[in-house]
């Protein structure tokens, strides 16, 4: 076993040496414009994007001409979100502005700012609170909506803790009530079997990173029918795929990205049962060997491969430097100047101090169960080293709340 | 973020951990004072507890610390500077001291701030335990946002 051990699978994701393998001829040899269209460089470049252009729809059950290839996700989401809102705007303009969206206060920031600019533009925005389990319900989405809502943003599972919300059901009630459905499904696809025409789909944003392909690379699928779904371009300039994003294409990236959606359409099952048991092992092994050590979100609509985890009366960020060799990322955020844990986590109504304590633990296609065993022990050895130190777990253990204590916060 | 060796050494052999008592045995106690200070969901709490001799020196000194690996060096290295020193040599140490002694970045003043805010808390705490005038005005820097 090699130090140290990548457990943030869900921040970046190591390229599979074989999408590496199939880059590479389009640096160095296959290295036209695909949008050359008279001559033999351009005519490969554009073989090898509509090849991956098959192998991405194919991963979501779509048609390649419903792939729309971008820089990544947020720049899907910005596309899926503003375009759609642009396009499907009220004009004139209604009485309660340009048209009502729905979204979740635990979404991406790449969810959340678009949202938040086309609120000061004149959108009106319902911004959906999960539950303690941080689960979208359709329930939740079909109460929110109004006569004049145009676009319902949800998230397919949560980047922060895993969870999964009901998309076929919410995509469901979408449909039938005539409004566009777009779904950040970044942390899903790839890892979990996806079907845009059961799961009630109009719009998916997604990238290559965190399914083992290149950075820098995303895609977003448009439905091209029953119904069609009509975007405004945010990026102009030569009119490139079907003119909702123009620009010369990303040939090596894009190949990369749908070599790494073949694998994952091949591999997903099997992997996904893999990581499960590992993770399934991971928590169950922390919570016997420790007390008040909690899983966060629902405990069983989640991501086979995520696991966030409080760890009361010990802070996140000194947890992570107990445990230098495991690379994950806590809700503690303490290095940012806001000093505010993470939004994910507050969101769900728990108590900051948790948020404080968690961590982030991500597995992916090379974690073992060593490296699991690993992570193990030095979590149990860091939690424990910190807890001798902490005055919470002193009032704690003397059987004192410290949420009735009155905190001097300054 | 990189954190300097000082922090790193604190963290993993932090000094003088512990207590004279829990809260209830040393809330009476007329030789120790007691400092808690910050708030669980800001991330940080420091405790400090002083013993003090009967010339006004502080003969030892625990602390307990729920934070961030700077927030822990920084009450660690607290509790070293105001051992043997007497209570008002003790409120003399400045946070700046702390940041410069352990190379906190900016980030991680509000660190410092807390250990030193720990000690004039617990000193005053002592104070007034033994009917002494706790002297309120302290200038130190507190533009941090929280």
């Amino acid at each position: 076993m090699n130090l140290p051990i990548y457990m943030d699978n869900a921040s970046t994701t190591r390229t599979d040496p074989r999408v590496v393998e199939a880059m590479l001829p389009y640096f160095t040899e296959t290295y036209g414009n695909s949008a050359s269209r008279n001559h033999a460089f351009g005519w490969a470049a554009e073989k090898g994007v509509e090849l991956a252009r098959e192998q991405a729809a194919s991963l979501i059950g779509a048609g390649p001409k419903e792939i729309v290839w971008t820089s990544g996700a947020t720049e899907s989401n910005n596309l899926a979100i503003k375009g759609a809102a642009q396009m499907y705007a009220k004009a004139p303009m209604g009485e309660t502005g340009r048209g009502h969206i729905v979204t979740c206060i635990i979404e991406h920031k790449a969810v959340l700012d678009p949202c938040k600019r086309l609120e000061r533009e004149g959108f009106d925005v319902t911004w959906l609170e999960p539950g303690a389990d941080g689960v979208v319900t359709a329930e939740m989405v079909a109460g929110a909506l109004r006569e004049d809502t145009i676009l319902v943003s949800i998230m397919w599972a949560n980047n922060e803790i895993g969870t999964i919300n009901d998309i076929p059901g919410i995509g469901a009630v979408c449909r039938e009530r005539g409004v566009v459905f777009h779904t950040d499904a970044t942390q899903w696809v790839g890892k979990m079997p996806t079907d845009v025409e059961k799961d009630n789909v109009d719009l998916m944003s997604w990238s290559g990173h965190k399914i083992y392909g290149p950075g820098g690379v995303g895609a977003l699928y448009v439905r091209r029918r029953r119904p069609r779904v009509r975007l405004q371009a945010q990026i102009d300039g030569g009119g490139h795929e079907r003119g909702m994003r123009s620009g010369t294409l990303n040939v090596p990236g894009i190949v990369g990205f749908g070599a790494a959606c073949a694998i994952c359409s091949e591999e997903m099952e099997t992997e996904r049962e893999r990581l499960l048991a590992l993770r399934l092992k991971l928590e169950n092994e922390l919570k016997s060997r420790m007390d008040v050590v909690e899983v966060n979100g629902h405990a069983d609509r989640r991501l086979p491969h995520l696991t966030n985890i409080s760890f009361g009366f010990v802070e996140g960020e000194s947890l992570m430097m107990g445990i230098k060799d495991i690379a994950c990322s806590s809700g503690s955020a303490c290095t940012s100047a806001s000093l505010e844990p993470s939004y994910v986590l507050k969101g769900l109504g728990l108590g900051d101090e948790l948020a404080h304590s968690s961590l982030r633990l991500s597995l992916g296609r090379w974690s073992t169960e060593e490296e699991v065993d690993y992570a193990i022990d030095a979590i149990h050895k860091a939690v424990e080293h910190l807890r001798a130190l902490s005055p919470l777990y002193d009032l704690h253990n003397e059987g004192i709340d410290i949420t009735k204590i009155e905190w001097q916060t300054h | 973020m990189a954190y300097s060796e000082k922090v790193i050494d604190h963290y993993q052999n932090p000094r003088n951990v512990g207590a004279f008592g829990s809260s209830s045995e040393v809330k009476d106690r007329k030789d120790v004072g007691v400092g808690i200070v910050g708030a669980p969901e800001c991330g940080d709490v420091m405790q400090l507890q002083i013993k003090v001799d009967d010339d006004g020196k502080i003969e030892d000194a625990k602390f307990k610390c729920f934070g961030c690996g700077s927030a822990i060096a920084s009450s660690s290295l607290a509790t070293e500077w105001i051992k043997g020193k007497s209570v008002d040599e003790a409120l003399e140490i400045k946070n700046t001291r702390i940041v410069e002694e352990l190379a906190l970045p900016p980030v991680k003043i509000h660190c410092s701030v807390l250990a030193e805010d720990s000690i004039r808390t617990a000193i005053e705490d002592y104070k007034k335990k033994n009917g002494q005038v706790v002297d309120s005005a302290h200038g130190h820097d507190h533009s941090h946002a929280h």
